[in-house]
């Protein structure tokens, strides 16, 4: 038997391999289906919702689910595209999102969302959530204010053990992403920085590098996010 | 009966004020307060973040001179990492932050000359208040208002090269700046398609002075007479005296031009100046602590900057400055309408620094940010179009801001705005049995004539404009204009 197999994504013939998840069988094919969470080379969760599309007439996350011999997908089309705004807003509203002073702004995969989807303004009312700035590290800073609880940080930013430098703590709505006070300290600078690029958002920081990239040059500032996946 | 004139909002001023004037049986003017009535609290809200953050944040205070509160914040922590107390920088990152600054003060100015005040010059102070606008110079004096929307464009496309965005960009950065200025960049400033060029502002800043020195010489009783009282006033100068809008020392001279500020280094401005809080604004009175809250309180902004400097270091604005000077046989001076006269000879002044740099290679180079060893304080000074601006950050281990304060350009005028107002009110209300709206546009006249930003001043939040009401000796309210 072949181990490639044939589906479609609205309507557009493609083929990936056997045991593909969709949302990386899309991009083999040139198709752009949005993801927060997920991370190329990262066990996928389908915790952040945003690669939401439609199967068979039910709502599944692209990132979790196996293209399947035959599947008809549908992704960029009015209702799953209403779908992923509403869950950018509800982020954006769950917690401080202030993007004009913020480090990321212009290589935030959040706010570059928001721009696709055209948010102007939330349609759900502001948490304004009460939430902490932890500088204790001598490289990063840990803004809980922006941080969508992605666990990309949890699932990457690895000492040489293994042992993650980020952990969950709490639950339900109390829960935030905390940084390993000990193992922190022990943190290098070349750590510091992929954690800082591997946040979705501007959650990570590193220290004293600010703004350095200037306006013009960001990820984003000219070109939208998955405008340079091409069919 | 006593009255109690109100005018709220007030127009044409950045941000949200009101007057309130009380007047006596006799018509008598008892007393007069320019109130702030806005409250942001933004040296509160910056505390906690972390220290790079503070110039991209805290100019968000403001629309107009972002650009003031970005670079001030930036040299405040350009001493927090080392990098001196403002000639420390690189060749490159301290002339990109002056030619973002003179491009900042040049859009300022004309957006202030152009916009706000010249309606009240071309249409009377009591001309039509449905034409006495930019509406109004747009449809009377049309080359006038292209004029001066084509002198902003210009600064604001400065800004946009230097620090990326018109409104609000990040190229101030601790200890230097973010870009250079490319080659295509500095050729379409030098060489752009007419008006767009610098020659072409260098003339046209010209052109907008001799327009207001033509409309002085046909009018000088009524500018001379209007709002003339004696005051100390405080600017940074370079430090052989010349005018330098971005980096100085602090002087202040008294009313005879005698200096009460020796050109002090201002990182240590607390041991000078102290600010004062009244029950009934929102905005603090800063005064001179040598001198004392009584008489301590001075100008800032074009008047004084030109009464603190001894000379201009652009040929065109110091052939101006000549004749200004003479004006008041080189003493400082203290008419409040020059206020405008002054902002142009700056608008002059900015026009012949941005050529200038422009031409400098410097701009060019890539050394863009120095480093040493780190500060727990620093302050950051800045001539902002409105006058003197202060912030001072002192930030804890973990690199988090802890305390923030700002001293802004219109606090520093709030003694001086309110005595113009009494001086105004006094002289035209006096008797008066129906107060019109062009007295109450006088009122606001003396207020415009500071260029104030109210919203910056309290770091506040609000509509925008201002509003006058009249109460009797009761306290009744008997008229209110909200224009």
């Amino acid at each position: 038997m072949s181990n490639l197999i044939k589906f479609k994504i609205d309507g557009v013939e493609c083929m990936t391999e056997r045991g593909k998840f969709i949302v990386e069988a899309a991009l083999e094919n040139g198709i752009f289906i949005p993801t927060l969470c997920n991370m190329p080379g990262v066990k996928p969760k389908g915790s952040c919702r945003i690669c939401t599309v439609k199967i068979n007439g039910r709502l599944m996350t692209s990132c979790t689910t196996p293209v399947a011999d035959g599947m008809e997908v549908e992704s960029n089309s009015t209702e799953i595209n209403e779908l992923r705004k509403s869950i950018v807003e509800l982020l954006f509203v769950s917690g401080n999102h202030f993007c004009p002073a913020c480090e990321k702004s212009g290589n935030c995969e959040l706010q570059a969302l928001g721009y696709l989807y055209q948010m102007m303004v939330p349609r759900y009312p502001y948490e304004f959530p009460l939430r902490e700035v932890d500088a204790d590290s001598p490289y990063i800073i840990k803004d809980q204010n922006r941080c969508i609880l992605c666990k990309r940080c949890i699932k990457t930013i690895k000492d040489e053990q293994g042992r993650s430098l980020f952990a969950f703590r709490d639950r339900g709505h109390r829960l935030e992403v905390v940084l390993d006070k000990e193992l922190a300290a022990e943190m290098t600078p070349e750590l510091a920085e992929l954690a800082m690029k591997n946040c979705p958002v501007g959650s990570i920081l590193v220290k004293e590098k600010g703004f350095v990239e200037p306006i013009g040059k960001r990820k984003f500032d000219k070109t939208a996010i998955g405008s340079d996946v091409k069919l | 009966m006593t009255k109690k004139i109100t005018i709220e909002p007030v127009t044409r001023v950045e941000g949200h004020g009101k007057v309130t004037i009380h007047m006596d049986h006799q018509g008598n003017i008892q007393q007069t307060r320019l109130h702030i009535v806005e409250f942001r609290g933004f040296e509160r809200f910056v505390q906690g973040r972390p220290y790079w953050e503070a110039p991209v944040l805290v100019q968000r205070l403001c629309g107009i001179c972002p650009v003031s509160h970005h670079l001030a914040a930036a040299k405040a922590l350009d001493v927090i990492v080392g990098a001196g107390t403002g000639e420390g920088l690189t060749p490159t990152g301290e002339k990109m932050r002056r030619l973002m600054h003179y491009g900042q003060f040049f859009q300022s100015h004309a957006l202030h000359f152009f916009h706000l005040s010249a309606p009240d010059f071309l249409f009377g102070f009591d001309g039509d208040p449905a034409i006495r606008n930019i509406i109004g110079i747009a449809l009377t004096k049309p080359e006038l208002a292209v004029q001066g929307v084509m002198m902003r464009k210009f600064g604001q496309e400065i800004i946009r090269a230097t620090a990326g965005k018109k409104i609000h960009g990040t190229g101030a950065i601790p200890g230097g700046i973010n870009k250079n200025l490319s080659i295509e960049e500095r050729d379409e400033f030098l060489k752009g398609a007419d008006p767009l060029n610098a020659d072409k502002m260098v003339s046209w800043a010209q052109e907008a002075l001799d327009f207001f020195k033509y409309f002085y010489s046909s009018n000088k009783e009524m500018i001379d007479g209007f709002a003339h009282f004696p005051s100390n006033h405080l600017s940074l100068v370079r430090k052989d005296g010349a005018l330098d809008l971005y980096h100085g020392v602090l002087r202040a001279v008294d009313t005879d031009g005698k200096k009460i500020l020796h050109d002090i280094d201002y990182q240590e401005y607390t041991n000078y100046i102290e600010e004062e809080v009244r029950s009934w604004s929102y905005m603090k009175f800063p005064y001179l602590k040598s001198i004392g809250k009584e008489n301590g309180w001075y100008r800032v902004g074009p008047l004084a900057r030109l009464n603190t400097a001894e000379f201009i270091p652009t040929p065109l604005a110091q052939k101006e400055f000549e004749i200004y000077k003479a004006l008041t046989n080189g003493k400082p001076n203290n008419y409040c309408l020059h206020m405008h006269y002054a902002r142009l000879i700056e608008t002059l002044h900015a026009a012949e620094v941005i050529r200038d740099l422009l031409n400098d290679p410097d701009l060019l180079g890539n050394d863009l940010v120095v480093k040493g060893t780190k500060q727990k304080e620093g302050v950051g000074l800045i001539e902002a179009p409105r006058g003197t601006l202060f912030h001072h950050y002192r930030i804890n281990d973990n690199d988090q801001i802890e305390m923030a304060n700002l001293i802004v350009s219109t606090t520093n005028n709030n003694e001086p705005m309110n005595r113009s107002v009494n001086y105004v009110a006094k002289a035209i209300m006096t008797g008066k049995e129906i107060i019109t709206e062009g007295m109450m546009n006088s009122v606001e006249v003396a207020i415009r004539a500071y260029d104030p930003c109210l919203s910056c001043a309290t770091h506040a939040l609000g509509k925008m404009p201002l509003e006058i009401s009249l109460y009797d000796e009761d306290n009744n309210l008997i008229d209110r204009k909200r224009s």
